[in-house]
């Protein structure tokens, strides 16, 4: 008897840690977010229960179109970024052998190690009217005036594929890791054309590594917040600026804390679809990565 | 896979090109003597680390105590995050390995949750409810809190709050490995529950508790989003940094940059050194 109490109380004490860090900075302050959302302001000092926050974001247009534009465009840089990462992961786990393969799949972990501003900075120093590219665009004669290659959606694009790149080339690489080679060349032996075999034997087997690494990249873009809105300036308009703008510049934290909501119901929803588009489960989703 | 055709190479060459043109060009222009870190080149200098403002107008990173002030701080927020990210994820480590009860699946699915929230939405949320707590506890004790207001310990609670997963999770992968009878072993010549974990269990943890520290102490000192919602008056780096950008920067960002880039390289090779022993 005191042998399982004192067993309960060691089991108690092991899970305080977990309980305070699961309890008091995700659970509540989640809970906290969602009354937030809820609440309208209706004198000075006064809140009451209500569904404005969220009818705001419905009627006003820059609110609800930047929302969509951040769904979409995050859509496609995840598409993107599969397609580019792609014959990469591919080099990697079925090509490289030895020592180059190592080599190749550090260089890849090199860059991302350093901060998503130091890269963003490069990309800065690379596209702006003053910039790298445009300076030799102009010293091979190519243009004659200054050319302003930030802040437009191409930039952003490419900045955030750029970040991506590698949450999608390391799941990608493990999955194709373990395709076993004579399965490919019985592809082939049995008539496949090179495009037969990828699409038919090398796509459905990377399958997991595909839905991890596009789930990740996803995620990470939806949330991005530095990219867009250095490499897009006023034109980046991505919705995590619209949460700073309310909770940071307007204080109207009601508002913030709806589309905060919002913005975690994207990021679920899509994870959520993509888990069940493919049958995969989240816990063995996230091992892949 | 048969022989990989000559497009294909050309396509991996450009693609590692395009990986390394903006980490290269932010080191390249840190040594830039102009005034902007752009094209043409003005000759090398090092100004941008040492200088003293007098030929380049601005003083250089390592005496120019903004950017010395900033890296303080991201030190003052990193430090305690990898300690306690570390101390905290063996805990729980020992929960999701060796404890035995109802629930235990949830725990564990909830321990990962973190990773699935955009980092912003974590920010705010632990903004706008250590706020209220802050009112309440202020109320009712007539004092002021201001560790719960924007400011690094908020930082730290923050980043803590996803860092801690990473760690508990690297933790509970070495601790998985773990051969159990060598601490029966133990037990059976007569060593108390104390020793076995000080000279057993936690020598054989030590690969994965350095790593997760180091790693904690990284994605700390990267973090940026889930930090842009909890400063206060003291920026760590990344929002020193954020802010001179969006100001048009000098190449002294690039000198900070460039610090960064070699600190980075420096921890991420311990790390692998230790990976390695560890395999």
């Amino acid at each position: 008897m005191i042998a399982k109490q004192a067993s309960r109380l060691t089991l108690f004490l092991l899970l305080a840690p977990a309980i305070l860090w699961l309890g008091l900075l995700i659970v509540l302050p989640h809970v906290e977010i969602l009354v937030l959302s809820f609440s309208e302001r209706i004198a000075p000092r006064v809140y009451a229960f209500g569904f404005g926050n969220y009818l705001e974001f419905f009627t006003e247009p820059l609110y609800w179109r930047t929302f969509a534009r951040t769904a979409f465009m995050s859509i496609l840089v995840t598409a993107l970024t599969l397609v580019l990462a792609f014959p990469i992961a591919l080099y990697i786990a079925r090509v490289a052998q030895g020592r180059l393969k190592a080599m190749l799949l550090l260089l890849c972990l090199l860059p991302f190690w350093v901060s998503e501003l130091v890269r963003t900075l490069g990309w800065m120093i690379l596209l702006r009217e003053t910039g790298v590219i445009s300076y030799m665009l102009r010293s091979i004669g190519l243009a004659s005036q200054p050319v302003e290659l930030l802040y437009n959606d191409g930039a952003v694009i490419l900045g955030l594929v750029y970040g991506g790149l590698l949450f999608m080339i390391v799941p990608l690489a493990n999955a194709l890791e373990s395709l076993e080679p004579a399965v490919v060349e019985a592809g082939y032996d049995l008539g496949g054309s090179r495009w037969t075999v990828l699409r038919r034997i090398v796509i459905p087997h990377a399958m997991p590594g595909i839905v991890a690494g596009c789930i990740i990249v996803f995620m990470l873009t939806v949330g991005n917040f530095a990219t867009p809105v250095l490499l897009g300036g006023k034109n980046g308009l991505w919705f995590t600026e619209q949460i700073y703008a309310q909770f940071i510049t307007r204080f109207n934290w009601p508002q913030g804390a709806a589309f905060g909501m919002l913005l975690l119901l994207l990021s679920s929803a899509i994870v959520w679809l993509g888990l069940r588009l493919t049958g995969q489960s989240l816990g063995t989703t996230l091992k892949q990565a | 896979m048969n022989r990989p055709s000559l497009a294909w190479k050309f396509y991996i060459a450009a693609f590692y090109l395009f990986l390394f043109a903006p980490l290269l060009v932010v080191a390249i222009f840190a040594f830039n003597a102009s005034p902007f870190p752009s094209p043409p080149w003005r000759g090398f200098t090092l100004e941008w680390f040492t200088g003293s403002g007098a030929a380049v107008g601005k003083p250089g990173v390592l005496v120019d105590p903004i950017w010395l002030e900033s890296i303080g701080n991201s030190f003052k927020v990193a430090i305690p995050v990898a300690l306690l990210a570390v101390l905290l994820g063996t805990v729980n480590a020992w929960v999701l390995e060796r404890a035995e009860f109802r629930g235990k699946t949830f725990v564990a699915m909830m321990m990962l949750w973190p990773l699935v929230i955009p980092g912003v939405v974590l920010g705010i949320s632990i903004l706008a409810f250590f706020s209220r707590l802050a009112n309440g506890l202020e109320d009712w004790l007539q004092t002021d809190l201001d560790l719960l207001r924007p400011g690094l310990p908020l930082v730290v609670l923050g980043q803590l709050s996803f860092i801690l997963t990473i760690a508990t999770l690297i933790i509970a992968a070495r601790l998985r490995k773990f051969d159990r009878s060598l601490e029966e072993a133990a037990f059976d010549l007569g060593a108390s529950r104390a020793r076995v974990l000080r000279t057993v269990t936690l020598p054989f943890l030590r690969p994965a508790l350095i790593g997760a520290g180091l790693v904690a102490l990284l994605m700390s000192f990267e973090n940026f989003n889930t930090t842009l919602m909890l400063v206060g008056s003291e920026a760590p780096l990344p929002i020193a940094m954020y802010g001179q950008m969006r100001e048009g920067a000098s190449p002294a960002i690039n000198a900070v940059s460039l610090l960064l880039m070699l600190g980075v390289g420096g921890i991420a090779s311990v790390f692998a050194l230790t990976a390695k022993a560890e395999r």
